[in-house]
């Protein structure tokens, strides 16, 4: 577990304790509570607690980056009943952050949909958790439970006339349940499939109701923003881009984990804070932003700072904060056929383009990977991508599409060479090498 | 208005219009697979993207709102590129079988293939394969064939009120598929076979008996209930192979029940008659028509001369058509009798009417009703596209309020519900009546204690601003069809509303024009056969099937000196009571006119020859009277006869309409002693040719009567659901299967009719005694 060298610590301050600090005591005595508290105490009107969100330019951490404080205010003023939701649908591969915000300091979440429930007028929220992490399902359970007795949540809370509810639901583990249109048909008990746009859950969301959905990172922000103000958590990271941030490094590094780094951090810092690269081996590629993020060659990401628009300039995106780190003994190939594997699966059915292509994607790339290539395959697999991307009612279309685009921008001459010889560009044995799955079963572990 | 230009055609277009909308009114067609104009939108198959001027992305035209000055390009590169790679996508997993399909030459991935695909496929990898699913008797399945545009997913959700159908599994591995070992049970099922844009939902009747482009398209009009379905009947080589809706908005709109769409499979049942018959010596015979004319009019004739014209009665199928009514009471008159009727499920004819009864609106007035109240009926199997209608009215807003002795589920949401037995019911109206004339301060001075239900329901009416009141079928053939009659009048007087009768056959209405009903001291149905006659002329009708009481129906005909049937059907209980079977046509063997509930007047031609000997019961009947020697019988085509009944009004609506009765001795009724009957006729089980449509009878809906009760009753009895018991009413009992029905009043027996194995139970009203067997 790596929880450490975080710069400034906000999200993970209370990480620290590990399984032991997660509770209502723990979270009330690092100053949880208190940003609750002050808006209440200060009676903050609505449209001043939206102008402070606004103010830290804190913007969507499930991977979009839309500014916070702008979707709160987009909430129409006068209906009767509204929503306030929280996607812990956290399914994109290489993304574990919100996991842990739910281990650690599942308070902050509840803190920051009270608050925003509170500046968006609804009275009940949920928090969508999907099913892999039962146990953290069930220990948000518990600390709603607490909030509940110490008078967070419920009627009338802290004496000041603020109502507000919040219910956990578990999902089942499909990925486009972490779409935000297809969370709210799930959570009423409907198939997961995205709604078609306008109107968009602020209009027409959970139940019909006006709705805002945010994720668990936004969520866990919020008390932040208040507790040291907006335009102070503005400048822990870089002008339109505020506050600090998750990432979840995976792949070959030497301590694989969340950190915590403000906004516009060097992408290089985070590798070393990560332990630098496994083996001493040369870093081959990056995807920044989980894995519907384009890869990014070594030479481009080293240059790259950590926030939504330095990656995006380099071609890429922030994303989730998820961020694979591969080494040189990885094949492209394979690792793309993974990839478009699990978009195949996770593709809901519902638009053409997605359902049918996803599906061819993988069958070529996968052709490709067992030296059936054909020369044709390449430009295939980018104009079937271009009719895949940007045709469907959600963003599971690209982001499958995403992920190929980038590895035949950057790493062509790979797939060519497996084309025409196929195998590898990367001997087998290279490979063999950084496979930690191969070392260890070599090892005799069990696996 | 909205103004916006598509392809460089600028046109204005009503607020809240789609670009699909707007390209439908320019005349512009854009290619679609899973819009459909009454269905909410998918927006997922995704072939109707269209470029959109400053839009980055090509964008769907079903689902994309018109701005003020938008710029749509339904055929520039971007737009065509989209389309053609929708198209690609589309038809990678898609087994091209065409040539084995049902759907071939119909097919709108065929059709769109060709303006879209390309002439050879890049996908080279393996297809996909589905398995079939068990819809039923009357869809089949090729699941392979599925784009998955749901709109069969959407019909069974939106328009037929239950979802059915849904859409399981994910990518490409996603399935259409009913709930787990269930069929499309819906009344409305055959509707998803239209709505399938492939191959995948076809009519498993019809399955490989024709290619499409054989079938010839004749329009007609639905012979069953009262609506008047308008049809488009396809055959070939006179065989009726196939029944498709004819699309009329103010009356079937896109859609066909099921009895409507499947019912020719008995137009081609091995029970059509196809020469004339007689009985000679108690051995049946098939004849000539000039030997079977001459029979039945010396026949006819004998007992109008020994007997007086009064000892002949005729009975009259609702399902004829308007000449044969015309033509049966003008023989009938010759004769000397005034014994004529059509409203054979009835048995109270009392009071005086105005008109003739109908509707009391159009029926695509309906949907724009605020308030309705529907007094007994079994809504969905007795008016299945009217039931559809008040639906899609109850999700805008529309409150539905039912009094009825069942209650089953009309899948749609109501406003107040009283459900009491049969005898009970005029009581419950009543309250409802009173309890509206105290909220609107009206007079009504009849004793009745208003419950809170009647009270709920007299306040949504009363609420309201277009309210009507229904009266179904059964309310109509009540024993107090004159005070419910008479007690909806009341009601809509003190609502200052309308009210109207849901319409039994196709042509309840017709019927009363055509004359089919006695005249001064005639007999009705009802005294014909309680009062036997020596001579009965028995018109499309299986009178042991088709009337109130049909033991006293079959012992009335049998005991007669001559039956005459006309009937397209020779049937074992005919055979028994008759003494000649005359072969006419069925609907679509002759020419002819059903006026529906509304009040229109409908004409049709044949759509095909005759079968064998038969011949259109209007020629026949015209004959016949020739044969009598009767006066006014010289029409040369069906429309003679229809312009000497109705003079110029073909296509129009019925001028004589009006609901008003008078004369009613109206009185509520103490419950009846012991079990009261419920007896719905079900939808596959109401007329002759549905009955014989083999596949209809395979549905859940044409399962076996079984005997009904609520727990209550059930356990009164000592019966167990599923036991047998044995139900009678005098001597000769049925044995028929208990089963539970929660929606039923306490001492309510529920026993389906025009079947069979309930014919020993007599009327459809009145008291039963059940035991266990």
């Amino acid at each position: 577990m790596a929880l450490i060298e975080a710069i400034n610590p906000l999200l993970t301050a209370g990480w620290a304790k590990g399984d032991a600090g997660w509770g209502i005591k723990e979270y009330e005595a690092r100053g949880g509570y208190q940003a609750l508290k002050r808006i209440l105490a200060e009676k903050m009107t609505q449209d001043q607690v939206i102008a402070e969100v606004k103010t830290s330019v804190l913007r969507g951490r499930g991977g979009a980056g839309f500014p916070t404080g702008l979707k709160w205010s987009f909430m129409p003023k006068g209906a009767p009943v509204k929503y306030v939701v929280c996607n812990t649908d956290e399914g994109e591969p290489g993304t574990f952050k919100d996991r842990d915000i739910l281990r650690y300091d599942p308070h902050a979440v509840i803190e920051g949909m009270i608050i925003a429930g509170y500046a968006v007028g609804a009275a009940l929220g949920y928090n969508y958790i999907h099913g892999e992490i039962f146990e953290l399902y069930e220990r948000f359970e518990q600390a709603l439970a607490e909030a509940r007795a110490a008078g967070y949540l419920g009627k009338n809370i802290l004496g000041a006339g603020l109502d507000f509810d919040l219910f956990a639901h578990q999902g089942w583990g499909a990925y486009i349940c972490g779409e935000e249109s297809a969370l709210l048909e799930s959570i009423e008990g409907k198939k997961g499939q995205p709604r078609f746009k306008p109107p968009f859950p602020a209009q027409v969301g959970l139940f019909g109701k006006p709705t805002t959905i945010n994720n668990t990172e936004t969520f866990a922000a919020i008390p932040f923003v208040f507790r040291i103000g907006g335009s102070a958590y503005l400048d822990l990271g870089k002008p339109n881009n505020g506050g600090t941030k998750l990432f979840s490094v995976s792949g070959h590094v030497n301590k694989p984990g969340n950190y915590e780094v403000p906004m516009g951090t060097p992408f290089a810092k985070l590798l070393e804070m990560a332990g630098g690269m496994r083996g001493g081996r040369k870093l081959k590629a990056v995807i920044p932003g989980g894995s519907s993020a384009p890869v990014l060659s070594a030479d481009i990401i080293m240059d790259c700072t950590l926030d939504y628009d330095s990656i995006a300039k380099a071609g890429s995106m922030l994303g989730s904060g998820a961020v694979i780190v591969m080494d040189e003994t990885v094949c492209m190939v394979q690792a793309l056929e993974r990839l478009s594997w699990f978009y195949y699966e996770e593709s809901c059915g519902q638009c053409t383009p997605c359902r049918e292509g996803t599906g061819w994607l993988h069958k070529i790339i996968h052709r490709i990977e067992h030296g059936q290539g054909r020369p044709e395959d390449l430009d295939l697999l980018l104009e079937l991508g271009g009719n895949i991307a940007g045709r469907t009612i959600c963003a599971l279309g690209d982001a499958a599409v995403l992920p190929v685009q980038g590895m035949l921008r950057h790493f062509r001459a790979e797939f060519e060479y497996h084309i025409e010889h196929k195998k590898c560009l990367v001997p087998r044995e290279v490979q063999k090498a950084g496979s930690t799955f191969h070392t260890r079963m070599m090892a005799g572990a069990a696996c | 208005m909205l103004e916006l230009e598509i392809d460089g055609k600028a046109l204005q277009v009503a607020d809240g219009s789609t670009v699909i909308d707007a390209a439908h009114q320019a005349g512009v067609y854009i290619p679609h697979f899973c819009y459909h104009k009454k269905l909410s939108i998918a927006a997922n198959c995704r072939m109707c993207l269209v470029q959109v001027e400053k839009a980055p992305k090509p964008l769907p035209a079903c689902a994309t709102p018109v701005t003020n000055g938008m710029k749509v390009f339904t055929h520039s590169d971007m737009a065509v590129k989209a389309q053609q790679g929708v198209m690609e996508f589309l038809l990678i997993n898609h087994p091209l079988d065409c040539p084995i399909c049902d759907q071939g030459g119909e097919c709108q991935l065929q059709d769109l293939a060709v303006g879209y695909g390309g002439s050879r496929s890049r996908y080279q990898e393996e297809k996909r394969v589905v398995v079939n699913k068990n819809l039923g008797p009357l869809v089949s399945t090729d699941m392979t064939r599925c784009i998955n545009c749901t709109r069969c997913v959407r019909f069974t959700q939106e328009i037929a009120g239950q979802m059915e159908l849904g859409q399981a599994f994910r990518g490409d591995r996603a399935e259409i598929m009913p709930f787990i070992e269930k069929t499309v049970d819906s009344e409305l099922s055959g509707n998803i076979i239209d709505l399938c844009p492939v191959g995948a939902l076809t009519s498993k009747p019809f399955r490989f008996a024709a290619r499409s482009w054989e079938l010839a398209r004749r329009q007609s009009v639905s012979p069953h209930d009262a609506l008047g379905s308008n049809l488009i009947v396809q055959v070939k080589h006179d065989r009726v192979y196939r029944v498709l809706p004819f699309e009329n908005e103010d009356i079937n709109e896109c859609w066909l029940s099921d009895k409507d769409r499947f019912s020719y499979e008995g137009l081609n049942s091995g029970e059509r008659l196809t020469k004339p018959m007689l009985k000679q010596g108690g051995v049946w015979k098939e004849v000539e028509w000039n030997q079977a004319l001459d029979y039945a009019a010396h026949a006819l004739r004998d007992v109008a001369n020994e007997h007086g014209g009064g000892a002949v009665g005729a009975l009259v199928s609702p399902h004829a058509t308007l000449e044969e009514m015309v033509l049966a009471g003008k023989l009938m008159r010759g004769l000397g009798s005034e014994n004529i009727d059509f409203r054979l499920r009835r048995s109270d004819f009392s009071g005086q009417r105005a008109g003739v009864p109908w509707l009391g609106m159009r029926i695509a007035e309906l949907n724009k009703l605020d308030r309705a109240l529907v007094v007994g009926a079994f809504l969905r199997k007795d008016h299945p596209l009217i039931a559809q209608r008040l639906r899609q009215a109850a999700k805008r807003g529309t409150q539905v309020s039912v009094i009825h002795s069942a209650d089953d589920d009309l899948l749609m949401p109501l406003a107040g519900k009283l459900i009491a037995a049969p005898s009970q019911l005029p009581e419950r109206l009543a309250q409802v009546v009173k309890a509206a004339a105290e909220l609107k301060g009206a007079a009504f001075d009849m004793k009745v204690a208003v419950s809170p239900e009647a009270k709920q329901i007299a306040a949504s009416l009363v609420s309201g601003q277009n309210a009507a009141i229904l009266l179904g079928n059964f309310a109509q053939q009540h024993a107090k069809a004159a005070t419910l009659n008479w007690l909806a009048q009341q009601l809509a007087e003190i609502l200052g509303c309308r009210f109207g009768f849901l319409g039994e056959a196709a042509n309840s209405v017709g019927g009363y024009a055509a004359g089919a009903v006695p005249g001064a001291n005639g007999l009705d149905a009802a005294r014909m056969l309680a009062e036997p006659r020596q001579a009965y002329l028995v018109l499309g009708a299986e009178a042991e099937l088709d009337c109130a009481d049909g033991r006293q129906a079959l012992a009335a005909l049998k005991q007669a000196a001559s039956v005459i049937v006309l009937s397209p059907f020779k049937s074992a209980a005919a055979l028994e009571y008759a003494d000649a079977i005359l072969p006419i046509a069925p609907f679509t063997e002759t020419s002819g006119t059903f006026v529906n509930a509304e009040g229109r007047v409908q004409s049709f031609q044949a759509v095909n020859r005759p079968l064998g000997e038969t011949r259109p019961g209007w020629k026949v009947l015209r004959v016949l009277a020739n044969v009598l020697k009767l006066d006014g019988f010289d029409h040369e085509s069906s429309e003679d006869v229809r312009e000497e009944c109705l003079g110029g009004t073909g296509g129009a609506l019925l001028d004589s309409l009006d609901n008003a009765i008078s004369g009613v001795a109206v009185e509520l009724a103490a419950s009846a002693a012991g079990l009261e009957r419920v007896a719905e006729v079900p939808i596959h089980f109401a007329d002759p040719l549905v009955r014989r449509a083999e596949s209809l009878q395979r549905t859940k809906d044409a399962a076996a009567p079984t005997a009904r009760m609520n727990a209550a009753t059930l356990a009164a009895l000592r019966v167990a659901a599923g036991s047998p018991v044995k139900v009678s009413r005098g001597d000769a009992p049925s044995i028929l299967v208990a089963a539970l029905d929660a929606g039923l009043a306490d001492n309510c027996v529920r026993i389906a009719a025009g079947h069979a194995s309930t014919l020993n139970l007599g009327a459809l009203t009145g008291a039963l005694k059940v035991e266990p067997a």
